[in-house]
């Protein structure tokens, strides 16, 4: 709590600052505030799709970090101050977290209704993409043989192999990072192996680190051989030769990442019209191409249909907000990690 | 208050009443429909919010001296079997530290409660209406000891949506067996009203001077009534006519002669110089008006009696008063002084169901032709044999030639033998009389005389009012 209420403090006084980064996309007269924490120079191709179909736009897109979006959308909710046009995060139990609390505005369509129900809330919030959590490990670095396919495989070679891991695997750190939490939490609820990798983690001195694409950079230089849990679509977009992924075979982590509309947003036909585009054909085509939306047949992933766990978009994705709970998975992390700051 | 305009048609009535009792019991079962589907859906979710927050009770523990909730995922995969409800939960110590929960910052009005057993209220949840449980859970460890509180909320859209759910599906077949019933009901009552319209048509059809009955075969037991009180108006109407008709006609041709002879008298009366002829023509003059003014008696008496017999209500008559008061009135010591009169009555009444006045004009006819024509003495009398009642007029002639009593109440019905203030009226109304009280004119001759009688069905003393 006490960590809470210090961001909190933190971004009421640094407010301004707390968007990472930001870019404008359309120079129309009717101004639209989009706040994400997909990276800008993913999303770009379809933003800019979508200004030059909305011509009389301005999109304004702030890219932010997930527990300060969180946070800044919660006070905005509450306040009535401050709320973008448009939210779209991928820590989505943080967005379902917001639309428990009434933050959000309800809106369907025809597209909204084509969503299977995992992937729509109360018509109030709407998974856009299809990203798996995967493991990356370094091509040259490490031999065929030594690749592990699934967890049992990876707490195997955790366990045979310490001193060729020993500091290099990596995984998000899941105090820094709201998407790292619910990978972390997901895992926690496939209770069996999460006990034991949390260990094998904890006797290799793995290290917990920040941003999907800084992770990838570094396994791409050999910093690490592998690393665990990481967005498949960073991966796709990171353009990194040296860098192969696995979906674990036991079961991978599907997230779709979700789009929500303020109720206290400025411009709330805009939002809608940016929903309807990233949900039609060619939005999604678009996605796909920027690896937002992985294609996940069997024939191509070699992923059975019955290890793919979506998170699907439902209250359940509260308990992995609830402060005890938190606080018990926070307690294990930090036993077993080495954490490296990231700012 | 506007007032009720019904509508004009029958059909109309019927279908417009139907349609009313169709909504008015549609609306009743739709509101009972309702009150069950909300009151199932209530159950059905109340449950459900008690099972998640029995889930979360159970997964609080005590470490270190304070309350630790490890948070059942079942518990909410519990709750979203409501899928599209917000969920509210919290864990506290009653007026306490606040454990866990979704928001320290929502708050919820909990009413005032005691003890472990759930409760339930209803509270808004930002803004929504929503149903909460509160259940407690008691601890006594050596580090705690005192209650924790466990609050679970959910918002209602699923609760409405299996309310709707359950009212579609138990208002879709009556609204369906109402329109069925709505189209029974207009063919039943076309066809049930249908012979109303024949008949209707037949009215509008009929010529208006056709007294005739309609004819009532066929036709429904309540339209049958309807017709026959119909049909015995236009009968009475018809035989009224008649009368009327008849009365005119009669009163003209009777007045003819008379009038003429009256002019004649008075003429010679006027003319003749010679005075004992003179008085000769004012004594004839005289009997002459006389004779008129029994006839005129005679007519009114006829057309009172005819007139009586349809209109006049039918009551008990004891033909022994009859009798009694025709001699109380003395008439016959006009028509023939010094001829004595004897009555004959025993101590049983006589009754019938009958007009007393008709009766009375009949025995008077009977009894001033007995005096007329019979031979002294005469009796009158009434009197019970078997089931007929008998009121009789005896004299001690031989009585009419036979081809009289066979002409018997054919009007004017004057023969050689009638003498001039004689106007062949009064057996004319004797028959009429007998026939409209269902009775008969019995004439028997015997060697002590003649008897005229007008025999009657005695009347039951339970037709007695």
């Amino acid at each position: 709590m006490i960590r809470l209420l210090f961001a909190f403090l933190l971004l009421a006084a640094t407010s301004a600052r707390a968007q990472e980064d930001t870019a404008q996309f359309g120079l129309g007269a009717e101004r639209m505030l989009v706040r994400s924490t997909t990276d800008i120079a993913i999303i770009r191709p379809v933003l800019e799709r979508f200004a030059t179909q909305n011509p009389d736009l301005a999109i304004i897109y702030e890219q932010w970090g997930s527990n300060a979006l969180f946070q800044h959308s919660r006070t905005a909710c509450k306040t009535g101050e401050g709320a973008a046009d448009a939210v779209f995060s991928s820590a989505i139990q943080q967005m379902v977290w917001l639309v428990n609390s009434a933050c959000a505005y309800r809106y369907s369509s025809a597209e909204t209704q084509a969503l299977p129900a995992a992937r729509r809330w109360r018509d109030e919030l709407w998974g856009i993409t299809t990203e798996p959590a995967v493991i990356v490990y370094n091509k040259d670095r490490l031999q065929d043989e030594d690749v592990p396919r699934d967890r049992f495989a990876l707490l195997d070679a955790m366990r045979t192999r310490p001193d060729l891991l020993r500091g290099r695997v990596a995984t998000y750190d899941i105090g820094a990072s709201g998407l790292g939490y619910l990978f972390a939490y997901g895992d926690s609820l496939e209770a069996t192996t999460f006990g034991s990798l949390i260990e094998g983690f904890a006797r290799i001195d793995a290290v917990a680190t920040c941003c999907s694409a800084r992770i990838i950079d570094e396994v791409a230089q050999g910093r690490f051989l592998i690393a665990y849990n990481v967005l498949g679509s960073y991966v796709a977009s990171a353009n990194a030769p040296g860098v192969g992924v696995i979906l674990p075979e036991d079961y991978t982590l599907v997230l779709s990442r979700a789009y929500m509309i303020p109720q206290q947003a400025q411009n709330k036909r805009a939002a809608t019209l940016l929903l309807d585009f990233l949900l039609s054909a060619e939005a999604q085509k678009l996605l796909v191409d920027v690896g937002l939306v992985a294609r996940l047949d069997e024939a191509e992933t070699g992923l059975t249909p019955s290890a793919r766990r979506f998170i699907p978009l439902s209250p359940a994705l509260l308990v992995a907000l609830d402060q005890n709970r938190r606080a018990g998975l926070f307690k294990l992390w930090n036993e077993a990690f080495n954490i490296e700051t990231a700012r | 208050m506007a007032r009720l305009h019904l509508p004009h048609s029958l059909t109309a009535r019927v279908l417009s009443a139907v349609v009313l009792i169709l909504i008015l019991g549609g609306l009743l079962v739709a509101l009972s429909i309702w009150a069950n589907g909300r009151l199932a859906a209530r159950e059905a979710y109340d449950r459900l919010l008690l099972g998640a927050a029995s889930d979360i009770a159970e997964s609080v523990r005590i470490q270190d001296g304070a309350p630790v909730v490890d948070l059942p995922v079942s518990a909410f995969q519990l709750l979203a079997q409501a899928p599209e409800d917000r969920i509210y939960y919290a864990v506290q110590v009653p007026n306490g530290p606040f454990i866990t929960g979704l928001d320290r910052d929502t708050l919820v009005d909990v009413p005032d409660s005691i003890g472990p057993a759930p409760l339930y209220f209803a509270a808004d949840l930002n803004g929504e209406p929503a149903r909460f449980v509160r259940i407690a859970r008691l601890f006594a460890e050596r580090d705690f000891s005192g209650e924790v509180e466990v609050l679970v909320g959910q918002t209602l859209r699923a609760r409405r949506a299996m309310t709707a759910g359950l009212m579609r599906d138990a208002l879709l077949p009556m609204a369906v067996a109402g329109i069925l019933l709505l189209i029974m009901s207009w063919f039943v009552t076309r066809s049930a009203l249908r012979p109303l319209e024949a008949l209707s048509d037949d009215l509008i059809g009929r010529d208006p001077y056709d007294l005739t009955p309609m004819p009532s075969a066929g036709l429904p037991r309540e339209l049958q009534v309807m017709l026959g009180a119909m049909n015995r108006f236009m009968g009475r109407l018809d035989r009224q006519v008649d009368t009327m008709r008849n009365l005119i006609a009669d009163t003209a041709h009777q007045l003819r002669t008379p009038v003429a002879a009256i002019r004649v008298q008075a003429e010679i009366a006027q003319d003749d110089p010679d005075a004992p002829a003179r008085k000769r023509a004012l004594d004839r003059l005289l009997s002459r008006t006389r004779s008129l003014g029994t006839l005129l008696d005679q007519l009114l008496s006829r057309a009172m009696v005819i007139h009586r017999i349809d209109s006049a209500p039918r009551v008990a008559v004891d033909l022994r008063e009859v009798a009694l008061e025709i001699l109380e009135q003395r008439d016959h010591e006009l028509i023939a002084p010094g001829v004595e009169v004897r009555l004959e009555i025993g101590e049983d009444p006589v009754l019938v169901q009958a007009d007393a006045f008709s009766i009375g004009e009949a025995a008077k006819n009977l009894l001033g032709n007995a005096l007329r024509h019979g031979q002294p003495p005469v009796s009158i009398g009434a009197e019970r044999a078997g089931n007929r009642a008998i009121l009789w007029v005896r004299d001690c002639g031989p009585g009419p030639a036979s081809n009289i009593s066979n002409q018997l109440g054919d009007r004017f019905n004057r023969t050689a033998g009638s003498g001039e203030d004689s106007t062949g009226l009064g057996l004319s109304i004797v028959k009429s009389t007998a026939e409209a009280f269902d009775g008969k004119v019995e004439m028997t001759s015997d060697a002590d005389g003649f008897r005229a009688a007008l025999s009657f069905p005695v009347a039951s003393k339970g037709n007695r009012p």
